[in-house]
């Protein structure tokens, strides 16, 4: 374990467990319980930055250890891994079967554990659904130990609480993850993006409504916007049998007017996060061209260089700026954001930013249900030892 | 409380909430009361002390509230479809009907979205967003009649839900009356409020954990082309190795639903839907999507059915035969009252892989006790929905079902999959929750339901054999941590 891992976001662990196994990790957390000490889990530490950093880390938990695919049942589309599997070796582990996960890396090196805490979905949610949706079963330790279950093995099941939805975005706040199953998807025969430059917000709305509101049924739809007032490139992914991709393209090349151009690889900004500084934005999906107008804005007000881009297709964005962008403006800029955000049906969450940011505006916002949620937390973590902090409300 | 003083407690709440609701949302006549004592489910039965009608949120949360007050329990009820006994009142409680919460208050085209009341009958939805070409995806057999409020408390799967999901994978937004009564939003029309999925958890939590008030739901376009087929088979063992042969291929049809010789005899004696003769087993096959996509993988499903013993193949020309496939599949549980009069809906969930050999165990078990079972599923993701026939008239043979209908349970777990896959655990399944779960499995679920609501009234008695009480456990810390508190206090 390298010491850079220990040090989470600012704060120093005081020890780094890395357990090999299920028991182990409630053995940790066993010994966490009785002696008072609190515990942040991690996988490959990517996203570790991400939220707000914990108050206190007495014990980094990594379980990047537990890292093994335990059980993929080709025929049933469904696979059992542990939380240290990397999404892309379980991508080439399922590709043999000619399966996948319908989940996009976009952070390169991410775990599953990883993943799942923080709700990290990609292009593809369009029309796949997001991590909540592709979650089937989930083991979790518990706060003081105790190992536990929801969901199963099966993709339909109403028995008992799903509590995998509530693990699923927690940020380790409720406990470790230890074991997720998840429903497969084949992989298409046949795959085109259709990308085009429009000039304005207006036309990306047109354009997106069309697609949306045409039967081509994409898989994606993503814009990008690397500089604040420049054009705004819209992409659309069309996935199935190669005679449907080919006609469903031309129907979209259609749509999106006369300078869409379709290949078969991907623009080079697809599924890969702005950055480093992120804020994750959200929208009612007929209200993404004012959100993106707002932000045009708030970038000329503050003189920032923002990038910006997403999921228009769901009303989700991202937009990035650069690591040593003045906190001051910054911060600024996320309140102008959150304002639009409010407008529009949404939220503006800032995923990822330095301390000098992140101590002039909370990173998570107003949240909706807090009373709940704290319950919620004393319930799960009386002692509020896990991760403790890092969620929303201080949680 | 005693009988009395709770049947006392319950007149002094009708009282109270008259002048609130208006007298005619309020019922207290015992022949009246009666009509509300069973859901679906109609072998469990209990009168409700006093049954409500309120017509907005704010009614709803004055009545949640007052009940509060009184220490009373309180459960929801839609349109009393459920087939777990989920509506099942309690006799010192409150039945909070929705059925005057049936306003559409919006078919948000440009957002993809609707905004319902709980009381909404699912196909309405779909019916007010045919016109703009948009639909409501999940589709319960019974969507003429159940509710959507009943929808999200079950999280309501449908025969296309192989393709498209479950409820839960529709309901972006929620507003709900929790247990402390207050009125909570969970979600709305974009997604990924921040913080914890409430939304994602309230969805299938039965009616325990608040009331919903209003509901925002995704609509789908309506897909391009719609192709379906029905293809008869000798045995359920051939038309389970066509399924396999079918998602092996990398196919993901709308919906695959099977019947063996017992339902589609059933279905003939009811509606005559002129099934193949001889058939035993049929499937369902129906694929949607893009014109282009579908006529493409439409031509190779065919040919699996075929490579795996079909003897013969309709497709649907027109939305008339397709109803007419679909008509003998979704009338199929009332319609096993055509050949025998009584009868239990099991609802049980395997892996699909291993489909052909649970089907010869439950055959075996059948011919075992002398208990005709027949057989309607989604065989797409094995959702088996047994219909275990008996006759109570004769002395015995409710408890021999009910052993047989206990024991394809067990089968459902011993291959590693689930003791129900849409009609929810409820009243009626309960004792099985140990099977699949364990103690401390069930007691972290029960650390939500605290959460929500450790007053326990609201509709208490369901899903958990036994409820936990809450924030009395051993060596819980009440107080906040200290370094919590600091934090806390830095935070804000
Ligand atoms: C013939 C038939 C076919 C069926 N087919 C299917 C099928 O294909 N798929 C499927 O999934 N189910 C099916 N069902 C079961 C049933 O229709 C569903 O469970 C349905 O969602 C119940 O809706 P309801 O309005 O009737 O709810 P009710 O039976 O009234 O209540 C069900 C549960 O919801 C709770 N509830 C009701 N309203 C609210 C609210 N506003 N807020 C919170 N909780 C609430 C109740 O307390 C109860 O626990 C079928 C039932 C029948 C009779």
């Amino acid at each position: 374990m390298s010491s850079d891992i220990a040090l989470i976001d600012g704060v120093q662990a005081a020890a780094v467990a890395r357990p090999g196994s299920q028991d182990a990790v409630a053995e940790v957390l066993r010994t966490a319980a009785r002696d008072k000490l609190t515990v942040v889990p991690c996988g490959a530490g990517t996203k570790l930055d991400w939220g707000c950093p914990p108050r206190s880390a007495d014990i980094l938990l990594d379980v990047s250890a537990l890292d093994a695919v335990v059980e993929h049942v080709a025929g049933d589309l469904v696979v059992r891994v542990q939380p240290g599997v990397r999404l892309s070796s379980l991508a080439v582990e399922l590709a043999r079967a000619n399966q996948r996960l319908a989940i996009d890396g976009v952070v390169p090196g991410s775990t599953v554990g990883g993943i799942v805490s923080t709700a990290l979905s990609g292009p593809s949610r369009l029309l796949y659904g997001t991590v909540r949706d592709l979650l089937i079963g989930i083991t979790v330790v518990r706060a003081d130990g105790a190992v536990t279950h929801s969901g199963g093995k099966v993709v339909k099941n109403v028995a008992g609480y799903d509590l995998g939805k509530l693990y699923t975005g927690a940020y380790g706040s409720l406990g470790v993850i230890t074991e997720a199953i998840f429903r497969l998807h084949p992989v298409p025969e046949a795959a085109a993006w259709v990308v085009a430059d429009l000039p304005d917000e207006r036309a990306v709305g047109t354009a997106v409504a069309a697609v949306l509101d045409s039967q081509v049924m994409a898989s994606a739809l993503e814009i990008c916007r690397p500089a604040p007032a420049g054009p705004i490139t819209v992409a659309v992914l069309l996935e199935g049998v190669a005679p449907g991709v080919k006609a469903r393209s031309a129907a979209v090349s259609a749509l999106l007017g006369s300078g869409a151009a379709t290949g078969d690889e991907a623009p080079s900004w697809w599924s890969v996060l702005p950055g480093p500084i992120i804020l994750k934005l959200t929208a009612e999906i007929a209200l993404v061209p004012p959100l993106l107008r707002g932000l045009r804005e708030a970038a000329a007000v503050t003189r920032l260089a923002v990038d910006v881009r997403g999921s228009a297709g769901v009303g989700v964005l991202f937009a990035g700026l650069a690591a040593d962008a003045d906190p001051e403006a910054t911060g600024r800029f996320v309140l102008a954001a959150r304002a639009h955000c409010r407008d529009a049906g949404g939220f503006a969450v800032l995923l990822r930013a330095p301390a000098a940011v992140r101590a002039r505006v909370d990173a998570w916002g107003p949240v909706a249900g807090l009373s709940l949620m704290r319950r919620l937390k004393d319930e799960f973590d009386p002692d509020h030892r896990m991760a403790p902090g890092r969620f929303v409300g201080g949680l | 409380m005693s009988a009395a003083a709770a049947s006392g407690a319950a007149l002094a709440l009708a009282e109270r909430l008259r002048p609130l609701l208006g007298p005619d949302a309020v019922l207290t006549d015992r022949a009246q009361l009666r009509t509300y004592e069973c859901d679906g489910l109609a072998q469990f039965r209990v009168t409700p002390a006093l049954v409500v009608f309120p017509r907005t949120a704010a009614q709803c949360q004055a009545v949640v509230r007052a009940c509060i007050d009184a220490g009373v329990p309180y459960v929801a009820r839609g349109s009393g479809t459920g087939l777990s006994g989920g509506a099942l009142p309690r006799s010192d409680g409150v039945l909070i009907v929705t059925a005057q919460m049936r306003t559409i208050h919006q078919i948000d085209v440009a957002n993809q979205r609707a905004v319902v009341d709980p009381g909404v009958i699912n196909l309405q939805v779909t019916r007010d967003a045919t016109p703009h070409g948009y639909y409501y995806a999940p589709d319960p057999s019974s969507q003429q009649i159940c509710s959507i409020g009943g929808n999200v408390a079950e999280n309501s799967g449908g025969a296309h839900c192989l393709k498209y999901g479950f409820t839960v994978n529709h309901v972006t937004g929620c507003e709900v009356v929790t247990p402390d009564g207050e009125i909570v939003q969970m979600g709305g029309k974009a997604v990924d409020s921040p913080g914890y999925d409430l939304l994602g958890a309230f969805v299938g939590s039965e009616g325990t954990l608040g009331i919903t008030t209003r509901v925002t739901v995704r609509l789908l376009r309506a897909p391009e082309a719609v192709q379906t087929l029905l293809a008869a088979f000798h045995s359920t063992d051939d038309a389970g190795t066509a399924v396999s042969a079918i998602i092996g291929a990398g196919v993901l049809p709308a919906a695959v639903e099977m019947m063996d010789a017992l339902a589609i005899e059933a279905a003939e004696a009811a509606v005559a839907c002129g099934y193949p003769e001889g058939a035993g087993a049929v499937l369902i096959v129906e694929l949607d999507g893009p014109a282009a996509e579908v006529d493409h993988t439409f031509a190779a499903v065919q040919k699996h059915c075929r490579d795996h013993g079909a003897f013969e193949i309709r497709v649907a020309a027109d939305p008339v035969q397709r109803a007419l496939f679909w008509k003998g599949r979704k009338s199929a549980f009332a319609a096993v009252g055509r050949i025998s009069p009584d009868y239990i809906v099991q609802d049980g969930v395997i892996p699909r892989t291993a489909l052909p050999e649970v089907l010869r165990r439950i055959a075996a078990l059948s011919g075992e006790r002398g208990v005709r079972v027949a057989n309607v599923f989604h065989a797409g993701d094995g959702n088996l929905h047994p219909l275990v026939l008996f006759d109570d008239a004769i002395e015995g043979q409710g408890e021999q079902a009910e052993e047989v209908s206990g024991a394809i349970l067990d089968l459902c777990i011993e291959y590693g999959g689930s003791i129900t896959g849409e009609h929810g655990v409820g009243s009626d399944k309960a004792k099985y929750m140990p099977r699949m779960f364990t103690e401390v499995d069930l007691d972290t679920m029960q650390m939500l339901r605290c959460a929500f609501d450790p007053a326990g009234l609201c509709n208490p008695g369901k899903i958990f054999p036994t409820p936990r009480l809450c924030g009395e456990v051993p060596g819980r810390h009440k107080e906040a941590h200290p370094l919590v508190q600091a934090g806390v206090a830095d935070v804000f």
